[in-house]
């Protein structure tokens, strides 16, 4: 780590991960180590002490997430991270997560599986599970940014949109961009904004932990804070203790996807590169955006007509922005560092009308930029 | 101006550490860099690797495909991580530590550098092994000027080792261009 006098650091995008959550005001990080997501950890338990927050490392990823979930309920700005089968354990608890409207972080640095996998080498293959990974409908919000100074904004946005939204928010990055180092420069503090969830500010024996009589976000009240209410991964009603009420149960569950699909204006975000006149295009997310980057610009200099989507919200899926950007192309190309999760997506984005070309690959060695220039030559 | 680096070694040989002050020199510069060393328990005593990429635009895809500068510090490195090496690529081996495969003496620029043996008998303590490595680019390629790198070295060397680190760095380049004028 280091600093070219400039205001330029010069960081692995794991420690930017943790620069930015601590800049977002993140105050708590429990958490189990596992490569490629382990300098996160290291790095909280250096920064968290120093402004009066709380690093634990726990038992293992249940108690870690769970930790998380805890420290959210009593108001801290909680964060996680972890990587392949360390996610795989924490999706029971990310799953209480959604259905106790818990505003917390959870960052995985993807690796190559399924299980232990491909501990030191870089994967996309967790795309699906950060959208369905836990059971039972819950909607996502999961953002993938690819190049360092993203990561810093995308961490602060990440911890921002839990607590506009009261819920668990995936950040998604992969071993290549982990431990790349490249510049980044931390925004002044002015330069962001900092969200906190909505506080009730009621009589606390009166208050009803799931009260949305007057929006789709339930007001937050901390623990420890004069109130006592009930937490249950059961469906509740506004009390915070179970029902079976099937009616009160669906309406519910549909509030819950509304509090994101209704608000995509401030949750969608994609980035577009060469993309105004292109015939071709390219959908492509995180660390494998760059390599198609790379080759756009390639191809752009032989003359194709080339251009990119790049999602940087991945989860719930920019389908409208991918409509818009595919249904004129002649070819869309989606290169995706697993052996095909996202193609589906935008599949059903430009509804199955368009010729749709896949760059897969799996084992460890990222997707080079010749691979899809390969691919843009075969359809060009 | 495109420019990619890879330094090998074994694990604990300090190389990791000389990618990452090339990579700050060229920040110096104004210039974009990009490092990506091996991340495994290989760090601990197994075959390791720092690529570095140093470029004038932003640095999109951040691996190495095209290799301009190699070192390598043990043979089981050079034979693991010698790939991506452009033909005629400035080649530096350590020759008591390495041997190489009698085709690449023509395919690459072998430049044969006893850093080890340089780092042990003029400086005395092999943790300036990276800065003696760092001098041998310095004075193979132009890519990133000497004084940055001499400012990167400065900053990045721990407190109280600073003059012997810039030391290190004359070593590794008087030496270099020792071999290289020895060779033409």
């Amino acid at each position: 780590m280091s600093e070219n006098g400039h205001g330029v650091k010069f960081w692995p995008g794991n420690i930017v991960v943790a620069e930015a959550a601590v800049a977002a005001g993140c105050n708590f990080f429990a958490g189990y180590p596992i490569t490629p997501s382990s300098e996160i950890a290291h790095q909280m338990s250096l920064l968290l002490p120093r402004g009066g927050g709380h690093f634990v490392q726990m038992e293992d990823e249940l108690g870690a997430m769970g930790a998380v979930i805890g420290a959210s309920l009593a108001g801290a700005k909680a964060l996680t991270a972890t990587s392949g089968p360390g996610m795989s354990l924490k999706l029971e608890n990310l799953g209480f997560g959604y259905m106790v409207e818990a505003p917390c972080v959870v960052v995985n640095v993807m690796r190559g599986g399924p299980s232990t996998g491909l501990p030191t080498h870089p994967s996309q293959s967790d795309l699906m599970q950060a959208r369905w990974g836990t059971h039972g409908d819950h909607p996502t919000i999961a953002l993938a940014p690819a190049f360092h100074q993203e990561i810093f904004l995308e961490t602060i946005r990440a911890f921002n949109l839990a607590e506009q939204f009261r819920m668990p928010v995936i950040l998604l990055i992969d071993e290549v961009l982990g431990h790349l180092s490249e510049g980044v420069v931390p925004p002044e503090r002015d330069a962001y904004e900092i969200v906190e969830r909505a506080h009730d500010s009621g009589e606390p024996d009166k208050f009803l932990p799931y009260d949305v009589t007057a929006g789709d976000i339930p007001p937050f009240r901390p623990y420890f804070d004069g109130a006592t209410w009930h937490t249950t991964g059961l469906n509740h009603d506004e009390t915070g203790f179970p029902t079976t009420d099937a009616k009160h149960i669906q309406q519910d569950m549909y509030r819950h996807y509304r509090k994101v699909l209704g608000n995509r204006d401030v949750i969608d975000k994609v980035e577009y590169y060469m993309a105004d006149d292109a015939e071709i295009g390219i959908v492509s997310f995180g660390s494998t955006a760059r390599a198609a980057m790379a080759a756009v610009k390639q191809a752009r200099e032989q003359g194709v007509k080339v251009g990119l989507l790049r999602p940087v919200t991945v989860w719930p899926f920019p389908k409208d922005q991918v409509y818009e950007f595919g249904r004129d192309k002649k070819y869309l190309i989606v290169p995706e560092f697993n052996l095909g999760q996202m193609v589906y997506e935008v599949e059903r984005a430009v509804h199955f009308d368009r010729p749709i070309k896949r760059v897969n690959k799996v084992g460890g060695v990222p997707i080079y930029p010749s691979e899809i220039l390969a691919a843009i030559e075969e359809v060009a | 101006m495109h420019f990619e680096a890879r330094f090998s070694a074994v694990g604990g040989q300090g190389i990791i550490l000389a990618g990452t002050i090339i990579a700050d020199a060229a920040f110096l510069e104004g210039k974009h860099a990009a490092g990506s060393p091996t991340y495994t328990a290989q760090v601990r005593g197994g075959p390791t690797k720092v690529d570095v990429i140093v470029d004038d635009e932003p640095i999109l895809f951040p691996r190495t495909s095209e290799i301009d500068f190699f070192l390598s510090l043990a043979t089981r490195s050079y034979n693991r991580f010698g790939a991506d090496i452009k033909q005629g690529t400035p080649v530096v081996i350590d020759p008591n530590l390495v041997t190489i495969p009698p085709e690449h003496e023509d395919k690459y620029r072998i430049v044969r550098v006893p850093i080890i043996e340089l780092t042990s008998s003029e400086l005395g303590r092999m943790v300036y092994t990276s800065a003696v490595a760092l001098g041998t680019m310095v004075a193979l390629v132009d890519v990133i000027g000497e004084d940055s790198v001499r400012a990167a070295l400065k900053r990045r060397a721990p407190k109280g080792t600073e003059t012997y680190n810039l030391q290190a760095l004359e070593v590794g380049i008087n030496a270099t261009r020792e071999i290289l004028a020895a060779m033409s």
